[in-house]
């Protein structure tokens, strides 16, 4: 943020950005991601990232392996906090507040961005016990009741309701990858969160479940704001509705999806959709 | 008095869970958003009630009783308050007559002092305990006051578990300092104090060949510096435990090349066990075997020999030694061995080589780092072993090399030493202190050169 | 190294090779398998040897603690004389409580074998059964005080000496049956039996083959208890032979003859116990008492139960290991709820919050150092500081316990660190994605997750806990202790400790007690690593 030269040029960029949206009609950014830098012990991962990522809506993150849009992701939601050695500077804020100012408590944080990762990662617990696990810890529901209507409704907006309803109290490790996977989302969806980060979540997953949760996907962006790294183009272009490209560490372009995929302005971008490299 | 402080304890410990979540609970019913859940800020008033009330307890308990015994002594002239003997003595029979235990006459000074040690306890025990209620509901008012919607009690209460984790990890520094501590003052007391009769040079401890702690407690009797002489303790020990090493270092390491190299998996499942459960076979059940069965054997075969054997004879204490280690060094070469990576055999059979010159010329070779600090960890385990020696091997500090006499060992005088009665502040009982500083000295060097080797080790072939 | 060939001068003349003649070859070849083979077998060698050395321990215990597990008890009959259980017929506890019941035992054996007359044959008849005997008497009495003034039927404890004798221990014996007519000429008192001829020549050949001269002066071979001894059965009594002719043999009368009449060939014969009575522990009159109370078919031989229901005692009869289970559950028990909670709370901070840092190194460097500390050291910090600090209660399962705690400590926090890091961190990533707190993560899905692990090198620690006696001699668990120990400051001793002080002792059935406790040691140890394994197997999972 002390970097003068650098923050001039970033400050425009966003404020145009900004302004875009604004001409465009578009609701006002949810994440607004300023001159965002991390860093693995003495590796710069991530370099003065600046966006900003609309509500309700799908925001695809794309770019080669190791290019940053997982390590992006993870910072807005403070996940980079759990590892010992990542520093991350810059800004990040929520509805204008400030995610790494020192007053917020991240667990509250993570409540409001629920996180579905690139395995499914169900606890080895009952399914249900996997939905309600968040209400409880937050304190979202009264009683038993209400816990079990808040069940419900997750998994049925995770259309995963009519395929578990029968077997509730079965471990969630018992499902299918692609069914695992939807738990995870159901799970991250009873906390009733602003916004979903998605890091991969379909690369575990064969092409029908992934079909699955693609739909799934486009059924809870008028919800939720989500945001999804993914390695496939492909993905990106189905489900999203803006599109940024990371590479090497730097956010190169960020537009419409239908602008990144069809007019990209950078030659990297290009190269990248046109599959020259990755 | 213990028991009502403690059960007032758990009473308050309830109470301040009850109230604390009853009133978040209430809080959030009436619509303010919690930052914590009820359990948070119940678990908070806990820790409020539980830290003061242990801590006023832990100090106040040996404060209460230091006072009542000071105070119980001014009945006592003089002459006995300022000898420690004497007031320890005094001291005790005090404690015995408040706890209804004593026996014989009981005088007059001691009956008074009697009651004044009582009635300071009772008096103090009771201030314990109002200072402990007054400190626990101090503690559930305040945290019945921090109830609120922004009061982080989750925070608060998972910083003070993390202390909590952290002073859990800290009690393994804590042995190890309390180890140090009270081997080594005991020891520094054994070659430096001038009140400690017949007290030996370190260099008379070193390099004396004369050990007889017995002879010496008779202070004025014969030439008391020669009789904490180390060596012969030192080559007891080590002649065992080189016998040990003798019969566990082929057949473990053997049997672990053999479990590693060319044993089946069904063979492996069968042959692990052997080993498993020679490992966990106690020690003082080797002792008896060694002394019982093995000892007699050989004097048995000795004598058929024609040779004179010891019926302690160090030779049956270092086999059933060896026998102990066996499981030891064939576990521990058994993995430095399956971390050998593959590719290394593939490249000696590659070149045509069989599989035990594959084993030999390339296995064992690069394993052998694995394999040595393995040894110097049986060494370590043998010379710290007690039981088996205390119960197969002598008494004698014979200096000798002969595997058929007795010898004793470092292990066995310390319990010989510290077993029974003993003088606390006697040159013998410290003797047996200095000796445990020698063996936890030597052990701790085996086990640093080895876990080190063993590091350097892993690294190069992760 | 691609470099070096290419700078080789390329006029390089072809390698050298040794033309190997075919049969020098082969001959190599067998060589290197022959080596192959002796390494493979030496392998096995050594693991067999091992196993060997394993079966070997195990029977040569259970085989010397076989003996142990029964005990030879008397069933006589017994009146319960209300003069001397209960003299003011009032049914007072007390009274009834301080009675003499050995007098009643005495008289119940002395009932057996009528007509026996000395102190020291008196004496020697007492002295068969245990002085457990009569405090078991006592205790049916108390029990149930309507047998007072009956007659009941009950078995008495031998001592430890008879058991062993009926146990066989004693050794051989043989009997020769008479060849020719015997006159005794009395049936008490030292006597001499008359042979109608020199029938006696054969043991007088034995004597000189044993070393026994004629002596002069007595004009008989003399019999010591360093020979084996000859007692003759004659006319339903016994005559200890301490002089020998070759038609006379002379000795004291062990049990009273029915008659003086003379003998017929093979009605009488002469019995050699083939162990010197000076290396047994039991005398000819003895023996000759227990096999008359054993012709009587009043000896049963049960189960020792008692073996496993009472303390310590001196009279190896009597002995049991109840004490020394209960000193070990209550020390193990102070060692589980010591080590199991700091163990599990070190090894999560460790794993999980530790920062990287000295402090957290030196932690580490020094848990793994502890592991190895002899355990007499740890004996050594206990008796220090435990008991001359903080003057805690010597011999008492408290410090006993808090002194293994500490020895099993880095065992615990090791194993429990292991099962901490197999669990995947995922688990604690999605945990914290959906906003839990770290501590939250750990404490509600990562520590019931390794839950099963930690069990199992908590079993195995206890196990190694169980089987530890070194550092127990240092805080004085080493006490005879009789009563059986009912809380943690209470005098107590352990298993391994109890088996230690019985190993000591010289009684040949003490011997076999040890080994027994031995046994009932390394059941329990089995039990436990087994329970080990099968939590293991039943639990682990793979990621």
């Amino acid at each position: 943020m002390e970097n003068s030269t650098v923050d001039l040029s970033a400050i425009e960029r966003v404020e145009a950005a900004r302004t875009a949206h604004l001409t465009a009609g578009a609701k006002p950014a949810k994440v607004l991601a300023h001159d965002v830098n991390v860093y693995y012990g003495d590796k710069h991962a991530l370099q003065a990232v600046n966006v900003e990522i609309p509500d309700r809506g799908v925001m695809a993150f794309i770019g080669p392996s190791g290019c940053g849009k997982s390590t992006f992701l993870r910072c807005i939601n403070r996940m980079n906090d759990t590892i010992a050695s990542c520093r991350v500077t810059g800004k990040i804020t929520i509805d204008d507040q400030d995610i790494y100012d020192r007053s917020l408590d991240v667990v509250q944080l993570r409540a409001r961005v629920g996180m579905v990762f690139q395995k499914p990662n169900p606890f080895p617990k009952s399914i249900y016990d996997n939905v309600a696990y968040g209400p409880r810890i937050h304190g979202l529901t009264a009683n038993k009741a209400e816990l079990d209507e808040v069940v419900q409704s997750s998994l049925e907006k995770a259309a995963l309701w009519n395929e578990v309803k029968d077997r509730l109290q079965d471990s969630g490790t018992g499902l299918s990858g692609g069914q695992q996977q939807r738990l995870c989302i159901a799970r991250a969806i009873a906390v009733n969160p602003d916004i979903i980060l998605m890091d991969e979540p379909c690369s575990a997953l064969d092409p029908i479940a992934t079909a699955k949760v693609e739909t799934l996907i486009d059924e809870l962006r008028s919800n939720f704001c989500i945001i999804i790294v993914t390695h496939s183009m492909q993905q990106a272009a189905r489900v999203s509705q803006r599109t940024a490209f990371f590479h090497l560490g730097t956010l190169v372009e960020e537009d419409s999806t239908k602008t990144i995929f069809s007019n990209p302005k950078d030659q990297r971008t290009q190269d990248y959709i046109t599959g020259r490299f990755g | 008095m213990t028991v009502v402080y403690f059960t007032a304890l758990a009473l308050l410990t309830l109470t301040a869970y009850v109230l604390a979540s009853r009133r978040s609970v209430a809080l959030s019913a009436t619509g303010v958003r919690m930052h914590s859940l009820p359990a948070y800020h119940g678990l908070l008033a806990i820790s409020l009630v539980i830290a003061p009330m242990l801590l006023i307890w832990a100090v106040g308990t040996p404060l209460v009783s230091q006072l009542a015994a000071s105070n119980a002594l001014t009945n006592f002239p003089a002459e006995i308050r300022n000898d420690a003997l004497q007031a320890g003595s005094a001291l005790r029979e005090i404690k015995n007559l408040a706890a209804g235990q004593h026996s014989g006459d009981v005088s007059d000074a001691l009956r008074a002092a009697t009651d004044t040690y009582s009635a300071w306890r009772t008096s103090g025990n009771f201030l314990l305990l109002i200072i402990g209620l007054t400190a626990a509901l101090a503690g559930i008012a305040t945290s019945l006051r921090m109830v609120s919607g922004q009061f982080r009690a989750r925070n608060h209460f998972e910083r003070i578990v993390r202390i909590v984790l952290m002073a859990c990890a800290g009690v393994a520094v804590l042995t190890t300092i309390g180890i140090v501590a009270s081997v080594l003052t005991e020891t520094i007391r054994f070659f430096f104090d001038p009140n400690i009769k017949g007290r030996p040079g370190i260099l008379d401890f070193l390099f004396g060949t004369e050990w007889n702690p017995q002879q010496a407690m008779r202070a004025d009797q014969g030439d008391i510096k020669s009789a904490y002489g180390f060596v012969p303790l030192l080559t007891g020990t080590l002649l065992i435990t080189a016998i040990a090493m003798c019969v566990a270092g082929p057949l473990g390491l053997l049997s672990a090349i053999y479990l590693a190299e060319y044993a089946s998996p069904r063979m492996r499942r069968y042959a692990k066990p052997v080993l498993e459960i020679l490992a966990g076979v106690p020690t003082v059940v080797l002792g008896f075997f060694a002394a019982l069965t093995v000892a007699p054997y050989i004097r048995g075969w000795g004598e058929a020999l024609g040779l004179d054997v010891a019926s302690e004879s160090a030779l049956a204490a270092g086999l059933v030694m060896g026998m102990m280690i066996i499981p030891f060094i064939s576990s521990l070469s058994d993995d430095v061995m399956n971390a050998v990576p593959q590719s290394l055999r593939d490249g000696a059979y590659a070149l045509g080589a069989t599989k035990s010159e594959a084993i030999k010329q390339v296995v064992l070779p690069a394993a052998l780092p694995g394999i040595v600090s393995a040894f110097m960890l049986a060494m370590s385990r043998a010379i710290g072993e007690t039981m088996i020696v205390v119960m197969a091997a002598g008494l004698a500090a014979n200096l000798t090399l002969n595997p058929l006499d007795a010898v004793t060992t470092i292990t066995v005088q310390i319990k010989t030493i510290l077993v029974g009665d003993q003088e606390f502040d006697s040159a013998k009982t410290l003797a047996a202190f200095a000796l445990g500083f020698v063996l936890f000295f030597i052990t701790l060097i085996l086990n640093i050169i080895a876990l080190r080797i063993v590091r350097k080790y892993r690294e190069q072939y992760d | 190294m691609t470099d070096a060939i290419s700078s080789l001068p390329t006029q390089l003349p072809p390698a050298r090779r040794r033309a190997i003649p075919p049969d020098v070859a082969a001959a190599r070849v067998r060589r290197r398998y022959a080596s192959e083979r002796t390494f493979k077998a030496l392998g096995f060698g050594a693991l067999a040897l091992t196993a060997v050395f394993l079966v070997a321990l195990l029977t040569s215990i259970i085989v010397k603690s076989l003996p142990a597990f029964s005990e030879h008890r008397a069933v006589l009959s017994v009146l319960v004389d209300a003069a001397i259980v209960d003299a003011d017929g009032k049914r007072n506890a007390d009274a009834i409580r301080a009675a003499d019941y050995a007098s009643l035992t005495r008289a119940a054996i002395t009932a057996v074998i009528p007509g026996i007359e000395g102190r020291t044959a008196r004496k020697a008849l007492n002295g068969l059964l245990s002085s457990g005997a009569a405090d078991d008497l006592r205790d049916r009495v108390i029990a149930n005080p309507s047998i007072i003034g009956t007659t009941i039927k009950t078995p008495m404890l031998f001592s430890d000496d008879v058991d062993l004798y009926l146990k066989g221990d004693t050794g051989r014996h043989t009997a020769a049956l008479g060849a020719a007519e015997l006159t005794p000429s009395d049936v008490k008192g030292d006597i001499t039996l008359t042979a109608a001829n020199q029938s006696f020549a054969a043991l007088i050949a034995d004597l000189e083959r044993e070393g026994v001269a004629n002596d002069a002066e007595a004009g008989a071979h003399v019999l010591d208890g360093r020979i084996p001894s000859r007692v003759v059965y004659i006319n339903g009594g016994a005559v200890k032979v301490v002089k020998a002719t070759a038609n006379t043999l002379a000795g004291p009368v062990l049990l009273p003859l029915s008659s003086v009449t003379p003998a017929q060939a093979g009605s009488w014969n002469l019995t050699t116990y083939v162990q010197p009575e000076s290396r047994r522990r039991i005398s000819d009159q003895e023996i000759v008492f227990i096999d008359k109370i054993r012709s009587a078919g009043a000896i049963e031989r049960g189960f020792n139960w008692r073996f496993f229901t009472s303390g310590d005692s001196r009279e190896p009869e009597l002995a049991g290991i109840r004490g020394a289970l209960i000193g070990t559950a209550l020390t193990l028990f102070v060692t589980l709820i010591l080590c199991l909670p700091i163990g599990v709370l070190a090894a999560i901070y460790l794993e999980e919050f530790a920062p990287k840092n000295w402090l957290t190194d030196i932690i580490e460097v020094n848990i793994n150092n502890l592991a190895a500390v002899p355990s007499i050291v740890f004996g050594l910090l206990g008796l220090a500081v435990f008991l001359n600090y903080f003057n805690l209660p010597r011999s008492a399962p408290l410090v006993g316990g808090l002194v293994l705690a500490l020895l099993v400590l880095p065992t615990i926090i090791i194993s429990a660190r292991a099962a901490i890091k197999a669990v995947p961190p995922s688990i604690r990533e999605a945990a914290i994605g959906l906003g839990a707190s770290q501590q939250q993560a750990v404490f509600h899905h990562v520590l019931p997750l390794a839950m099963p692990g930690i069990m199992t090198g908590t079993i195995i620690g206890m196990a190694h806990a169980l089987g530890e006696t070194a550092p127990l001699l240092m805080i004085g668990m080493v006490a005879f202790i009789v009563d059986v120990p009912t809380s943690i400051s209470d005098a107590a001793t352990v298993l391994p400790v109890q088996i230690y002080l019985w190993s000591d002792l010289p009684e040949a059935a003490f011997q076999q007690r040890t080994a027994a406790a031995i046994v009932v040691l390394l059941g329990f140890l089995f039990a436990m690593n087994g329970a080990a394994i099968w939590l293991r197997n039943k639990f682990e999972r793979r990621w």
